[in-house]
């Protein structure tokens, strides 16, 4: 292997390793089932880039704690609230008290238990869509890159085409003819979410394909998905996991939604369904709103979360976005650069 | 020229999608859709209405090319099939008396929330630190987390079941006949300002945040310095220079946004019972009334590329760049 390289590869290994540190974003598998292991991969120090300065950003900090809450709640749901959820009771619309923290809804069912099981399929539901999205998004944004010409032309064509396509309405359409059940709402929600991940990620791609260590690696006869994929995935870690963060939120909003609309998998408890249930029966017009309010918060902090962390990421990569206003930066950063260490090691080179 | 009609090829190959969706998705169902509909509405069709609907679902003994080509001729003859819950009113006159109402909430929702949101962004990349730089986008972004739907019963609970300081349904009080006179104007009005505010305020936190970071990014220019070093006015520099040029990314969404009015308030019509697209896309949905449900995904959908390729001509003027490239 030419040694040059070498050099231009450390800020690829720099960036791949640290996004999958942060809780549930692990990267897209492909970059790391290769099995075709030549050069140290794994730079000790190097790990703490991403996540060791996502977590003295207080932002992310919060946001983390905050999924981390919601993540065991989800997992704990049947050793906290035993049994069937969905149980009808015989005490209905009770406001809360010490047998029923958050009340009961109008059916009699017990609304802690509700949003804690709730928890478990809004969370799974979003984090699938999510990932499922992004993967889609990261193959084609890369091949659109690397391939150029008539691939890219196709490809963003396909692309522009489905952002272009009102998503809600598509979603309803979709979700009417298609049979119910939690694997349409997955489909659906991943053919009207995966579209605006693939325009971020191929101008991402775009931008690091023009590098010299991608030209390098073409040269040295590199097969093509391990450049997309080894070479240039990882120098894009930071836009990747950006691009997840925001395909989770969009997930868990978009299947509230659908399932509040009544279109979703009604059979599933999760916070849509439970909103649609409370909104049905009610409530809020007979004032019950313990039965309306736990849902839509934990919904938002969730989304608050996530979002709080693509915050800290997006502060992390791009330097203008924190502190004070700095004039002389505006040179260094100007450039596309994925992450700073790439920054600082494409200066060094 | 050459961009536009790049442009415009672009937009008939995306419409062209949408209809080829709208005619492959009846096809997809499995099992005959049509026989389960009788059974469900309690066979109440007309012939006419069965026959109709048989078509639709690709159940008549054409080829399926034969089928497609009739079906997009009949589109472009602006032939959409009638309405099976409201037999026997054509889809495009229910959508016709319907859109209005879609328009008026979106694009007041839009502007309010797009101007807002545009100027609490410049100011706030302007002050770095400020109070608005440090302290509102958080909050924005916290109520912008929670679903739309959701915010939306809040304030028909708190504003409208609560205080009873606006109606709780509808674009107008049941009486009232439409007419261009100023008490109907008025009731129109107060039916717009809840759910008009839900979006508003759900909205406006991206706006803020897609200005500033405009605005951060400008403000770091050589011009900018070259225009203090001329010892302009602050104030001068901020909203000819810096604000002037940040604004582009914003008109760019704006244009977008434009084209989702239509589709775009879905959520808040449902929960408002206001009478646009939206509220009927679901009712349709609910009704099994597929020809009208398709009709409003075209025009939604015709909709949103029109605003499309309107933003792409104005672009032209606003953005030499475009011109020359």
């Amino acid at each position: 292997m030419p040694s040059v390289t070498d050099p231009a590869l450390a800020p690829a290994s720099a960036s791949a390793l640290t996004a999958p540190a942060a809780p549930g974003a692990g990267p897209p598998a492909p970059s790391r089932t290769s099995s075709v292991a030549q050069r140290s991969w794994v730079p000790a120090v190097a790990r703490g880039g991403l996540l060791g300065s996502l977590l003295r950003s207080p932002k992310a900090v919060v946001g983390l704690a905050l999924l981390a809450v919601f993540a065991i709640l989800a997992l704990l749901a049947p050793v906290l609230a035993p049994g069937d959820p969905s149980t009808i009771g015989d005490l209905a619309s009770e406001a809360p008290s010490a047998s029923h923290w958050l009340g009961t809804t109008a059916k009699g069912q017990d609304v802690l238990a509700l949003t804690l099981w709730g928890a478990r399929s809004s969370l799974a539901v979003g984090f699938v869509v999510g990932t499922a999205a992004t993967l889609i998004g990261v193959v084609v944004g890369l091949a659109g890159a690397y391939f150029g010409s008539v691939v890219d032309d196709v490809l963003s064509l396909v692309t522009n085409v489905f952002l272009l396509l009102p998503g809600l309405p598509l979603l309803v359409v979709l979700a009417a003819f298609l049979p119910p059940g939690a694997a349409t709402v997955v489909l659906v929600l991943v053919v009207t979410g995966w579209a605006g991940s693939a325009r971020v990620l191929r101008a991402q791609a775009l931008s690091i394909r023009g590098k010299d260590f991608v030209a390098a690696a073409i040269v040295s006869g590199e097969r093509a998905w391990r450049i997309m994929f080894r070479e240039i995935l990882p120098n894009m870690a930071s836009v990747v996991m950006g691009t997840f963060l925001a395909c989770v939120i969009f997930g868990i909003g978009a299947q509230a939604g659908l399932e509040f609309l009544g279109l979703g998998d009604s059979s599933v408890v999760s916070w849509g369904t439970n909103l649609y249930w409370a909104s049905n029966d009610g409530a809020l017009m007979s004032g019950a709103w313990w039965a309306f309010v736990p849902s839509g918060l934990s919904i938002a902090l969730v989304a608050f979360a996530l979002a709080l962390v693509n915050y800290g990421v997006d502060e992390v990569t791009n330097p203008r976005l924190r502190g004070r206003r700095r004039r002389k930066a505006s040179r260094a950063t100007s450039r596309p650069v994925a992450t700073p260490q790439a920054a600082v090691t494409e200066v060094t080179r | 020229m050459r961009f536009v009609l790049r442009r415009l090829g672009f937009y008939a190959i995306a419409f062209w999608v949408s209809i080829t969706l709208n005619f492959m998705l009846p096809r997809l169902m499995p099992g005959d859709p049509v026989s389960r509909m009788l059974t469900q509405s309690g066979a109440r069709l007309e012939p006419d209405q069965v026959e109709q609907l048989r078509r639709l679902f690709g159940l008549d003994e054409r080829p399926v090319v034969e089928q497609y080509l009739s079906y997009v001729a009949s589109i472009f003859r602006g032939e959409m099939g009638v309405s099976i819950s409201r037999f026997p009113t054509p889809v495009s006159e229910v959508i016709s008396s319907q859109i209005g109402w879609t328009m008026l909430l979106g694009l007041t929702a839009l502007v309010v929330a797009a101007v807002i949101g545009t100027v609490l962004g410049a100011l706030a990349a302007w002050r770095r630190g400020g109070f608005l730089d440090s302290a509102l986008p958080p909050v924005l972004v916290f109520v912008g987390s929670f679903p739309y739907f959701w915010l939306a019963m809040g304030a028909l609970y708190l504003f409208g079941v609560t205080l009873g300081w606006f109606p709780l349904r509808h674009a107008f009080d049941v009486g009232v006949v439409p007419e261009w006179s100023a008490p109907f104007a008025a009731n129109v009005a107060t039916h717009l300002v809840l759910p008009a505010l839900t979006i508003v305020l759900v909205s406006v936190g991206g706006w803020m945040l897609g200005m500033r970071n405009a605005m951060i990014a400008t403000a770091s220019e050589d011009y900018i310095t070259m225009a203090e070093a001329k010892g302009l006015r602050r104030g001068r520099i901020m909203v000819r220079y810096a604000a002037r040029n940040a604004l582009l990314p914003s008109v760019t969404s704006f244009g977008m946004s434009l084209g989702f009015i239509v589709g775009g308030a879905l959520l808040t019509e449902v929960v408002f019972a206001y009478p646009g697209v939206g509220y009927q896309l679901l009712a349709s949905v609910q009704a099994l009334d597929f020809p009208l449900m398709q009709g409003i995904f075209l025009t939604i959908t015709a909709a949103v590329l029109i605003a499309n390729f309107l933003v792409d001509l104005v672009y032209v003027r606003l953005d030499p760049r475009v011109r020359v490239s």
